[in-house]
């Protein structure tokens, strides 16, 4: 039987690999996609501590943590086409002027 | 109750291997479908944690919708490749910034390293309360429209400004009407119009 701990590790493990993803990757795309991996990692120790607390909230947390995430992906898809229009790049590297 | 390890080393090593790979790919189109893997795996873990509601809403949600539009925008900007500002991040990059991001890192590891080893400590506190059967989608849908009310109402408010924000950020173009630098001519869908096709 999976405990706690073993969702735990796994949710660290999700959560580290995406945090990496940010900080190495230089590609907008890769980099939003990584927030919602980290998201995920996060959705899962929720579910893993409402499941074993036996609390249904830890569902209902995931739920909202869900929507959030689906306006960020509008926000930030919409942002990184904004961005391409300006420069032709989706490196963040060469995203240095504030004037448009 | 062994099948529940087995399940659960094969769902979260499905989840590890095809996150890794996510990150690892250079084509934004294969990290979209290795995270819909990914997406996958966990949902089956959530089984595994008796909440096939959010199970499906993974997939449904996760999968269906938001993969989907990270999909539609990587085929919409079609730059395929990941390339590289070539030598002009180390003509700014200073010793002692390097250190200060060695300093966080090292902070970072510490305090995951912390947090893990102090929910290692929790795990035996959690045994006792757990309940025998999944909670079922009305009971989910009676706490969520009576204790979190006031969240799930502005929540809609959330993905109204959102949805609003996506628009003036994506579509100002149209209110500007000017030929968008987006279209390239050698691509087949925009070669015949100068207009962005929106």
């Amino acid at each position: 039987m999976a405990g706690l701990n073993h969702y735990l590790a796994l949710s660290g493990l999700l959560f580290g690999i995406g945090a990496t993803g940010v900080v190495l990757r230089r590609n907008l795309i890769t980099m939003l996609l990584s927030i919602e991996v980290m998201l995920n990692a996060v959705n899962l120790s929720f579910i893993a501590f409402g499941r074993f607390l036996g609390a249904p909230d830890g569902q209902i947390i995931v739920f909202f943590v869900v929507t959030v995430a689906a306006a960020e992906a509008a926000v930030g898809l919409a942002i990184v086409i904004a961005l391409f229009r300006h420069v032709e790049s989706l490196n963040p590297d060469s995203f240095r002027e504030l004037k448009g | 109750m062994a099948y529940n390890l087995i399940l659960f080393y094969a769902f979260g090593a499905v989840a590890v291997a095809a996150t890794v790979l996510v990150i690892a790919q250079s084509n934004p189109v294969y990290s979209v479908l290795l995270l819909i893997a990914s997406f996958m795996a966990l949902a089956g873990l959530y089984v595994l944690l008796d909440a096939p509601f959010v199970a499906v809403t993974q997939i449904i949600v996760y999968a269906g919708a938001i993969m989907v539009l990270f999909l539609f925008v990587v085929m919409l900007l079609n730059v395929p490749r990941e390339e590289a500002v070539a030598g002009e991040i180390e003509a700014h990059e200073s010793g002692s910034a390097r250190a200060f991001g060695t300093l966080l890192t090292i902070l970072m590891g510490v305090e995951l390293a912390w947090a893990l080893g102090s929910a290692t400590r929790l795990g035996g506190r959690f045994a006792g309360g757990q309940r025998a059967t999944a909670w079922t989608v009305r009971e989910i849908g009676r706490i969520l429209f009576t204790s979190y009310a006031f969240a799930f109402e502005a929540t809609s408010v959330l993905i109204l400004i959102a949805m609003i924000g996506a628009i003036a950020l994506a579509g100002r173009h149209l209110a500007e009407k000017k030929p968008s630098p987006i279209s390239h001519p050698q691509s087949p869908i925009t070669a015949g119009s100068d207009k962005w096709p929106g």
